[in-house]
């Protein structure tokens, strides 16, 4: 989806930094920008200081250094005024156990000094209903599971309409099908114009339902752009299935085809520069064709069961980015 | 408001231009409507019932030792005892009294530490904090309400105390004119009167401790060390209280003036007292109240 340039961005962070009393820095400089409209993926490893940074965002604790703004607005000055605006799920839900679901709703909403008592009750059924929680709200919160409590808090971030949606880790403690759920609310959120900010380990969760994305790392911002952009940065590896793995392997190392790898009958390797890597931004002029590369195997009598390139995925991104791979559960 | 946001804030507040703030009639009904949130919070927690629960049985108890140790032809029990104990079987009424100075020394301020000191930091442990800041609540204004719902919880634990004791002392004995420690007597209605200040008093008695709960619950994340830090503080100005050696110090420890309630009792009332112990609290207030809106308003909350 994509924003006219001009717009503010929904978040924006410009040297961002938190130093901790012990002294450790959780959060070294951190520039980041959220186009308004965008489905962001804010992906780190555990301990990256992805919440360290959104606790920022939202005024609850204070930067050691740099600066952070919300809708335009700098944070935490303007907090009165730019977070009912936003709803938010940071690290994990967090409710009143001797409180029913309904009514947790109702105490966080008598918080936001923005929100019309007259209509609470209309706005609470409606949350709820969207996270498919109403036939649960009349229970009280410490007998639900974690996947209904992760469910209730979002209906907490969804009691007043949003421009802004900061969703931490949102699929922690659902199932799978939970999780579908979560992923198909969060596109039919930003099919609304909201733009939603949500921060992962999960690589293919990103990668499923993100337009944009920022990689962090031990505090540090790694990228950041849009989602295609980076898995594009990525060259995609020719895979070739056959079963004359050698001579196949021989052939295409004549052809220029680089870091080739047999096993089995798969033979994989890096494709010739110019040649298309399958992604986007292939166009221009191709010296090495792919389509020769293929002909000139079976010009060599190798068989060919398949043959094609592998796209980069966000994880190869990520591993070239950090040098090293990362918890990809799920 | 903004002051009360984040210290940034005050330092950059003046450079802000008009604030595009909810009309007045509304942002009154919200804080209202904070405070009534609150109070829900509050007293919904099975732990606050519990010790109003306590807080009514103590009255019950106390009523009917008295009325077994006076059954039995005794009627001349040792000495000791709370305040206007030996009254009590001439008018129940005085049970109110006696119920009062029996639970102000330990079990009245004791629930009020528990729930002022749980008030910031049992948020902060759960987590609703958080959810609670970004609605958002306001650093200040959550705090106010937090105070303003302990201070409504002093004075329900006093009423709990004053109602449970006048229901058994109408119980278990005689009612009628009551005779005031000057010795004028003034009639049951006066009496009830001069019981609901007596209750009041006793109510502002709670409120410094109040605040250096509620100063308490701000220092820390963990609910049960901000309670049990309270309550031990109460146990150690209590003993200090009573050590000779510290004279020149209790005119200042918040429970110095606390059995000034019974001046009430007297015709012409005597206010002097009653007055210091007010002043005493509200300069409580006023230091630990400030003291916690600043940890408050700077805090990270990182729970």
């Amino acid at each position: 989806m994509d924003v006219p340039p001009t717009a503010e961005p929904a978040v924006e962070a410009r040297g961002l930094s938190k130093r901790y009393r012990g002294g450790q820095l959780a959060v070294d400089g951190l520039d980041l920008r959220v186009p308004r409209g965008s489905v962001f993926g804010f992906l780190g490893p555990n301990g990256s200081g992805k919440t360290t940074t959104i606790r920022m965002l939202l005024g609850l604790i204070e930067p050691t250094a740099g600066t952070a703004a919300l809708l335009g607005r700098p944070m935490p000055r303007d907090a009165r005024r730019v977070l009912p605006a936003v709803g938010a799920l940071i690290e994990g839900p967090a409710l009143y156990g001797f409180l029913t679901g309904r009514d947790n709703l109702a105490r966080f909403d008598a918080a936001d000094p923005t929100a019309d008592p007259a209509t609470r009750r209309a706005r609470i059924d409606a949350a709820l209903g969207r996270v498919g929680l109403g036939a649960a709200a009349g229970k009280r919160a410490k007998a639900y599971s974690l996947g209904m409590k992760q469910r209730l808090g979002l209906a907490a971030a969804l009691l007043q309409p949003r421009e802004l949606l900061v969703l931490d880790e949102p699929t922690n403690g659902l199932d799978p099908q939970g999780m579908r759920e979560m992923r198909a609310l969060v596109r039919e959120l930003a099919g609304e114009g909201i733009t939603v900010f949500l921060s992962s380990h999960l690589l293919d969760e990103v990668e499923q339902v993100c337009t944009h994305t920022a990689v962090m790392a031990r505090g540090r911002l790694l990228t950041q752009g849009p989602v295609a952009q980076l898995a594009a940065g990525v060259r995609g590896r020719l895979a070739v299935t056959t079963p004359d793995a050698a001579d196949a392997a021989r052939v295409l190392r004549e052809h220029g085809v680089t870091g080739l790898s047999v096993a089995g009958d798969q033979v994989t390797g890096d494709p010739p520069d110019a040649a298309g890597t399958g992604g986007a931004g292939a166009g221009g002029a191709r010296p090495v064709d792919l389509a020769d590369l293929n002909a000139a195997l079976v010009g060599a009598g190798v068989r060919v069961r398949a043959f094609g390139v592998e796209r980069g995925t966000l994880e190869d991104a990520f591993v070239a980015l950090t040098g090293e791979g990362f918890d990809v559960a799920g | 408001m903004s002051p009360a946001e984040p210290a940034t804030a005050a330092s950059e507040g003046a450079a802000t231009g008009p604030r595009s703030a909810p009309p007045s009639a509304a942002r009154w009904w919200w804080t209202f409507g904070l405070l009534r949130s609150e109070l829900g919070v509050t007293l919904r927690r099975w732990r606050t019932l519990a010790l109003l629960g306590i807080l009514a049985a103590l009255p019950v108890l106390i009523g009917i030792a008295v009325k077994v140790e006076t059954g039995d032809g005794g009627g001349s029990g040792g000495g000791e005892g709370p305040a206007f104990i030996h009254q009590v079987t001439n008018n129940g009424l005085f049970l109110v009294f006696t119920a009062l100075a029996a639970t102000l020394p330990f079990f009245l301020p004791m629930t009020v530490g528990v729930v002022a000191g749980d008030s910031v930091a049992g948020e902060a442990a759960a987590g609703t904090l958080r959810y609670l800041l970004v609605a958002p609540a306001g650093r200040s204004r959550l705090l106010l309400a937090k105070f303003a719902s302990v201070v409504v919880f002093c004075l329900l634990a006093t009423l709990v105390v004053a109602a449970s004791a006048l229901l058994v002392g109408v119980a278990l004995f005689p009612v009628g004119d009551v005779t005031l420690l000057s010795g004028v007597t003034v009639s049951f209605g006066e009496g009830l009167l001069r019981a609901l200040a007596i209750a009041l008093a006793v109510t502002v008695s709670l409120l410094g401790l109040a605040a250096l709960g509620l100063f308490v619950s701000t220092l820390t994340g963990s609910g049960i060390a901000a309670m049990s830090a309270t309550v031990g503080l109460l146990i150690t100005v209590q003993i200090l209280a009573v050590i000779p050696q510290l004279d020149a110090l209790h005119p200042y420890l918040f429970p110095y003036h606390w059995l000034s309630f019974a001046d009430l009792l007297r015709a012409p009332v005597l206010w002097d007292d009653v007055l210091a112990n007010a002043g005493l609290q509200a300069l409580y207030v006023a230091v630990f109240g400030s003291a916690a809106w600043a940890r408050f308003t700077s805090r990270d909350i990182a729970a």
